[in-house]
């Protein structure tokens, strides 16, 4: 949980205003909208368009579904964020799907089976104020980051449906040892959960970061219940059933997080920063002491996104790439000097790391995270 | 007065204005004619009419504590320069094993020192470049003058050696009075505000300006060294200038009255740098270097509150109106130390009990706060340079455990040894050059 807005909310904020201007003056001009809707033509094995290039503004696309399987239809900006998407389109029906959109290049998806990334089409969306042309080699880092971000989203519930299931049951013994592994997928994404404003506090907020009128819920309320109080109450029950739906939004949101290089870059050094604010000090995971985890969690994001940008990095600023790699590869070595076999999530309590071996661990984050800092730049300037 | 005193490099024009670069510290001073203002006092102090930019205060008055150090010399500034008021020092460990990236760190950490203690800002600035990536500089410093900063850097014995491993191949370089320093009777040391591989003083006249200081060398250093500790010091305790008047410590005495002042170059030469000669060998890079011991002494301040004033006084040997030697009227009045108590403060400290010994003292007051017991963590921060403490320091420690009645209100709680190499002689030298070469 983070006190502040990360750089990724303030980023979108910045963007949704964009969108919202551009939306606006595309509609005063009465372009792109009326009875001009697009066709799409889905099958089992194509995705026909009547047009790929329209005015930017409000767009329709009017979705024909000839094929045998349920399709779906997503419309992505570039790195895949979806603009917006229709599910469950029936085989021989047909849907409307209206989006306002900015003009810039997009890619118009149908999905047989509603399953991978679908049959695509580029398309265009004319008018002022595109965006300038990315470097595609950090479009396609992008794209990667996002598709990293929704499979560990879909990886975190069912290891959450197994926590709350063994809250729900009652089971102090086995929720606690599910509860650290029902929260690595969000550990590694999380600046990206925050970037949505509202479940980051439904789900992952302390104690100490309850407002006034805020009803504390989530994984750190089941954690304090089952260590500290050792029971699990009803209201518990109620809790793991919400925390399931809360990251249920998540899972479903995370395709239309606004997700630029340099946002990845920030969130990257964000995650550190979550090691050094919270894991470090013990304070994340002060019932259950499984910090190690989420530490682990955080840096496992953190090089994800270093990894994708890398490319770009190694080619802009190769000492740093450098510098990187080996702090990277420090970290991992001091969190090894941690792992115990016999815990239920490989990793000792915390409680039991000296004052002196926690000393090192921020030695470490501090080591990784000052040139950590550096990498929004290195992918931002293009040499 | 040495080289570093009396020059200043404040200087107007060297600040960058021009268009496309981020403002320096000092450009975003707005003092038209600063440098000419104090380029006057260090002529002759006849610019006290002269005002700085909008400021009510008259050049002469401020110049000193706002100009700058000269960074480069043939010892490093901080040692001999008059004592500025505020102080925030830190010992490093080094955590890298690489001696390449250790010389590379020693390369920048002098190329940020110089510009900082200049007034600058550390690489591109504080404000400017891009937005999405943090500033080179953190930028609390900005549009404070230079406010005397010296930074000031040393080598812990463990750089040589650590648990027996000659860690940069440097084992061989480590100096005779590099020792271990011996457990003094009284001594509750803490190892985790005690040793360190290197240090780095930062005295200034505005706190501010030294924080700034540490925390840029710290964010420079991270991933080959990590601070091990640090102390911020206020209200220094001794003066180096012998016409200003002598400060008082945490209990209420005058303290360093006798220090060897900063214009004495015949004492420096004998006392606190290392002469040419003695650095021969395996030591030479050493040569008008200096040794320096920092000492975290813990005062007992609510008993000693609670001490009558003749008992204080006699603990001391001085009187705590005038600071003047038992049976004397005056500060400066030579003491006779014969009618003090044989366990007086003075008596035992003074150069006459300890064969003539004579070290620099530049250390500070500090409160960090109160312990959790509710009683104040307050004391001095003590810091000394000398050419040997093995004729220095040891001697006179040895001698004031043992005996000095001031020891039931004060206890040492940190300790260090640092070499401190000699200045920095130009654009391209830097902090260990020497050492390393």
């Amino acid at each position: 949980m983070r006190a502040h807005r990360s750089s990724v909310v303030a980023a979108l904020a910045a963007v949704t205003a964009v969108t919202a201007v551009a939306g606006c003056a595309a509609k005063n001009d009465g372009k792109g909208g009326g009875k001009g809707a697009i066709e799409v033509t889905a099958t089992d094995s194509s995705c026909e368009l009547s047009a790929k290039e329209f005015p930017a503004g409000h767009v329709r696309f009017a979705v024909q579904n000839k094929g045998s399987k349920v399709t779906e239809v997503y419309v992505y900006a570039a790195g895949d964020r979806i603009v917006t998407e229709r599910e469950n389109i029936g085989p021989g029906t047909s849907a409307e799907i209206t989006a306002e959109i900015k003009a810039g290049s997009y890619e118009v998806a149908c999905k047989p089976g509603m399953k991978g990334d679908g049959i695509r089409q580029k398309v265009t969306a004319s008018g002022k104020g595109a965006p300038a042309e990315r470097d595609p080699k950090l479009d396609a880092a992008v794209a990667a980051y996002r598709h990293y971000v929704q499979e560990q989203a879909d990886q975190t519930l069912p290891a959450a449906q197994k926590f709350a299931d063994a809250v729900k049951g009652g089971d102090v013994a086995a929720a606690k040892k599910t509860y650290a592994l029902s929260r690595v997928g969000w550990e590694r994404t999380e600046p990206v959960a925050e970037s949505f404003g509202d479940i980051d506090p439904k789900v992952d907020v302390r104690a100490d970061g309850v407002e006034k009128g805020q009803k504390w819920t989530g994984w750190h309320k089941l954690e304090k219940s089952l260590w500290e109080e050792k029971k699990i109450s009803g209201d518990d029950k109620k809790l793991a059933g919400q925390l399931i739906t809360d990251l249920k939004d998540w899972q479903k949101r995370v395709g239309k997080a606004e997700i630029t290089p340099t946002s990845m870059a920030n969130g990257a050094k964000e995650l550190l920063d979550e090691v050094a604010t919270g894991k470090v000090t013990g304070e994340e995971e002060r019932y259950s002491h499984t910090d190690l985890v989420d530490f682990q969690g955080n840096v496992e994001g953190a090089e994800k996104a270093y990894e994708l940008l890398k490319p770009v990095v190694a080619k802009n600023d190769p000492a740093l790439a450098k510098e990187l790699d080996k702090q990277f590869k420090a970290i991992r070595a001091l969190l090894d000097d941690h792992r115990d076999s016999k815990s239920a999530d490989g990793f000792a309590s915390y409680d039991t790391v000296g004052k002196g071996d926690r000393k090192k661990l921020s030695d470490g984050v501090n080591a990784l995270a000052e040139p950590l800092s550096k990498l929004a730049a290195a992918v931002a300037t293009t040499k | 007065m040495t080289e570093h005193e009396g020059t200043t490099t404040e200087d107007a024009g060297a600040a960058r204005t021009a268009e496309g670069h981020a403002p320096s510290r000092r450009s975003l001073l707005g003092w038209g004619g600063a440098g000419l203002a104090l380029g006057a006092v260090a002529a002759g102090g006849t610019a006290a009419a002269l005002r700085t930019g909008g400021d009510a205060q008259p050049a002469g008055a401020d110049a000193t504590s706002r100009s700058a150090v000269a960074f480069h010399g043939r010892h490093q500034a901080g040692i001999a320069t008059a004592v500025q008021d505020r102080l925030h020092f830190a010992a490093f460990d080094v955590t890298t094993d690489d001696r390449d990236e250790l010389i590379a760190l020693l390369k920048e950490w002098t190329k940020a020192a110089a510009r900082m203690t200049a007034g600058d800002t550390v690489g591109d600035g504080a404000v400017g470049g891009l937005a999405e990536a943090p500033p080179d500089d953190t930028g609390e410093a900005l549009g404070l003058p230079p406010s005397r900063l010296t930074l000031t850097f040393g080598i812990g014995p463990t750089l040589f050696e650590k648990d027996g491993k000659d860690r940069f191949g440097l084992k061989g370089r480590r100096p005779e009075a590099l020792i271990d320093l011996p457990k003094f009777p009284g001594d509750n040391l803490d190892t985790a505000r005690s040793g360190g591989d290197l240090c780095v003083q930062a005295c200034a006249d505005d706190p501010q300006v030294a924080v700034h200081a540490i925390r840029n060398l710290a964010r420079i250093g991270f991933g080959k060294v990590a601070i091990r500790w640090s102390q911020l010091g206020f209200g220094k305790t001794s003066s180096t200038t012998p016409d200003a008047q002598t400060p008082r410590n945490m209990f209420g005495f005058k303290d360093g009255t006798h220090n060897l002042a900063g214009t004495d170059t015949a004492a420096l030469d004998k006392h606190v740098w290392v002469a040419d000669g003695a650095a021969k060998g395996k030591e030479s890079w050493m040569a008008g270097g200096s040794y320096l011991v920092a000492r975290r002494i813990r005062m007992h301040i609510e008993t000693w509150d609670r001490t009558s004033r003749k008992e204080q006084e006699d603990i001391f040997g001085r009187d705590k109106a005038e600071g003047a030697p038992v049976g004397k009227k005056h500060e400066r009045d030579a003491p006779h130390l014969k009618s003090m108590l044989p366990t007086a403060h003075v008596r035992l400290a003074h150069p006459d009990s300890n064969g003539g010994i004579r070290i620099l003292r530049r250390g500070y007051s500090f409160t960090d706060g109160t312990d959790g017991l509710g009683r104040l963590d307050a004391g001095l921060f003590f810091l000394a340079y000398q050419h040997d403490v093995r004729e220095g320091f040891v001697p006179l420690q040895r001698r004031l455990a043992a005996n000095d009645a001031l020891n039931e209100y004060i206890q040492h709680v940190g300790s260090a040894l640092f070499a401190v190499p000699p200045g920095v002689r130009g654009a391209d030298d830097w902090w260990g050059r020497e050492l390393f070469a």
